[in-house]
């Protein structure tokens, strides 16, 4: 039991960092580059861990506390994350709840953060991933609260039996749009940029260095794996297939959504600050009515 | 066959939202083209044995909502040589969940209401409803004339959502009366946007509420 938890932790520790490199790889395709290689970011990570990190006068422990409790928070979210038909790692009534919460505290974490170094930038990166956190999150919970009344089930194990038809559709292109959103992708954000001006996340970790900005980037792709995952199972009949084939359902699956996020990234600009709520709002309506639908097929 | 109905019903009403959240007025013009498109295919769906008058209203349909009538906008468009932006009344977040609200009120009403059974499946109702809804948003909250057409087309294919419940009792006249009518409207209104545009050099109609010699 604890040894298959510990097996599964290290294997989505070590595969998340390889859905960014895929998602340049298709980036620079689109480009007609050659690009870094898919293991980039391991070599990234490695060599982050190696450096030192530096410290502001001004910034309390919680500057190094803050991305290590997000790292935390999201490997423990990857753990709730059932797996088709392996189920959950833990699994227990009302996790989906816990999921959500996860997610907001390692937000939390990572703004707080930010907001230790003193610097004035870094509030203006927290004010606005936060603002846009809050559309996005009522997004998410309306699509989970969709999976719900679908099958009555509070528990990620169960709920993740998915509709079809137009229910689908509209759970899959809400909740698209809400992964977009929370991994600061192009339509919403700019993962490339460093321009003051226009970012949002890169300007939380502006000042992160060394350690602390290897967990944080590691902790990006893995909340990047788990919107994949959680996409992926929400459209796509997985539990329901043998493992054999629920693996290579699955690994397909957010590889698609992967090279997905690359080609939005590579044919879309990034919208204006004004348009986001519109879109925003878009995928919040997107998965209420998926939570209509669901909910009038059910009473029908 | 009511599925197909109702999946074009939900297009439909996708494409409401669409029309309330873009932000220029080609892609609304395009919105509500598709849209009447959409429509315009609907009787040929709804009806099991098709006669040539079903034809002829469908394709009558088609022709002058999606084609004709956008083409006339995008003509009046390029001769007012007016810039695209939509300019809202109400902005563009209110206006969609207004009109999202207002789609929820539709599918909720119509259940409400005493159809007959073979119409109690569809969304027809609902449809009309969220359509007429989303006319009287975008007719409401926008400033320029053009995008006002564009609410009135969606008022319009609202009613003509709710006409195709009585299609067999709704003589052909009676519909060539209706396309020929928003063919004219939408001609005149062509042209006075063009006057509009020359009198006070935008198509703004807050400014026509001054009344002079």
């Amino acid at each position: 039991m604890i040894l298959e938890i510990l097996l599964r932790l290290v294997l989505w520790l070590l595969l998340a960092p390889l859905l960014p490199g895929i998602i340049n790889k298709v980036k620079a395709w689109v480009a007609g580059r050659r690009g870094p290689p898919v293991l980039q970011l391991y070599y990234d990570l490695a060599r982050l861990w190696r450096k030192s990190a530096v410290l502001s006068t001004l910034a309390s422990p919680a500057f190094v506390a803050g991305p290590a409790v997000a790292w935390v928070a999201l490997a423990g979210a990857a753990l709730l994350m059932p797996l088709g038909p392996a189920g959950g790692a833990v699994s227990f009534r009302g996790d989906v709840l816990l999921l959500v919460y996860l997610f907001a505290v390692a937000r939390f974490c990572t703004a707080w953060a930010a907001l230790e170094t003193g610097s004035a930038f870094e509030g203006m990166g927290a004010a606005r991933e936060v603002s846009y956190a809050v559309l996005a999150e009522v997004a998410l919970i309306t699509a989970v609260l969709s999976l719900s009344v679908q099958t009555g089930s509070v528990t990620l194990v169960t709920m993740l039996a998915p509709a079809t038809g137009a229910g689908a559709v509209l759970l899959a292109g809400g909740l698209f749009a809400v992964l977009l959103a929370e991994n600061c992708r192009v339509p919403f954000d700019d993962p490339n940029t460093h321009l003051e001006l226009t970012m949002i996340h890169e300007v939380m970790v502006l000042d992160h260095s060394g350690p602390p900005f290897a967990v944080i980037l590691h902790g990006a792709s893995l909340k990047l794996m788990l919107f994949a995952v959680l996409l992926s199972q929400a459209v796509l009949p997985v539990a329901e297939l043998t493992p054999a084939a629920a693996t290579i359902v699955l690994a397909g699956a957010v590889l698609a959504v992967t090279v997905g996020v690359g080609l939005v990234e590579s044919l879309l600009a990034r919208f204006a600050f004004r348009r986001v709520p519109l879109l925003l709002t878009t995928a919040f309506l997107l998965c209420l009515f998926a939570l209509l639908l669901a909910w009038k097929g059910g009473a029908a | 066959m009511n599925t197909t109905v109702n999946l074009l019903i939900g297009l439909a009403m996708g494409l409401n939202l669409l029309a309330l959240a873009s932000s220029r007025l080609p892609s609304v013009i395009r919105t509500v083209a598709v849209q009447g498109v959409a429509l315009g295919v609907m009787p040929l769906l709804i009806e099991e044995h098709l006669d040539w008058m079903v034809v002829l209203v469908a394709l009558a349909t088609v022709v002058v909502k999606g084609f004709i009538i956008p083409a006339l906008l995008r003509r009046a468009m390029r001769t007012a040589n007016i810039d695209r932006e939509v300019e809202p009344f109400i902005g563009f977040v209110p206006s969609l969940l207004l009109g999202a609200g207002g789609t929820i009120a539709g599918v909720a009403g119509a259940r409400l209401l005493p159809l007959l059974p073979e119409h109690a499946g569809t969304l027809l109702v609902a449809g009309a409803l969220a359509s007429i809804f989303t006319g009287f948003v975008l007719l409401i909250g926008r400033v320029k004339a053009i995008s006002q057409v564009c609410g009135y087309l969606i008022l319009e294919n609202g009613i003509y959502l709710f006409g195709l419940l009585l299609i067999r009792s709704t003589p052909l006249l009676v519909e060539s009366g209706i396309l020929l009518d928003l063919t004219v409207g939408v001609f005149v209104i062509g042209i006075i946007v063009d006057r509009i545009q020359r009198a006070f050099d935008s198509l703004d109609t807050r400014k026509l509420t001054v009344l002079r010699e």
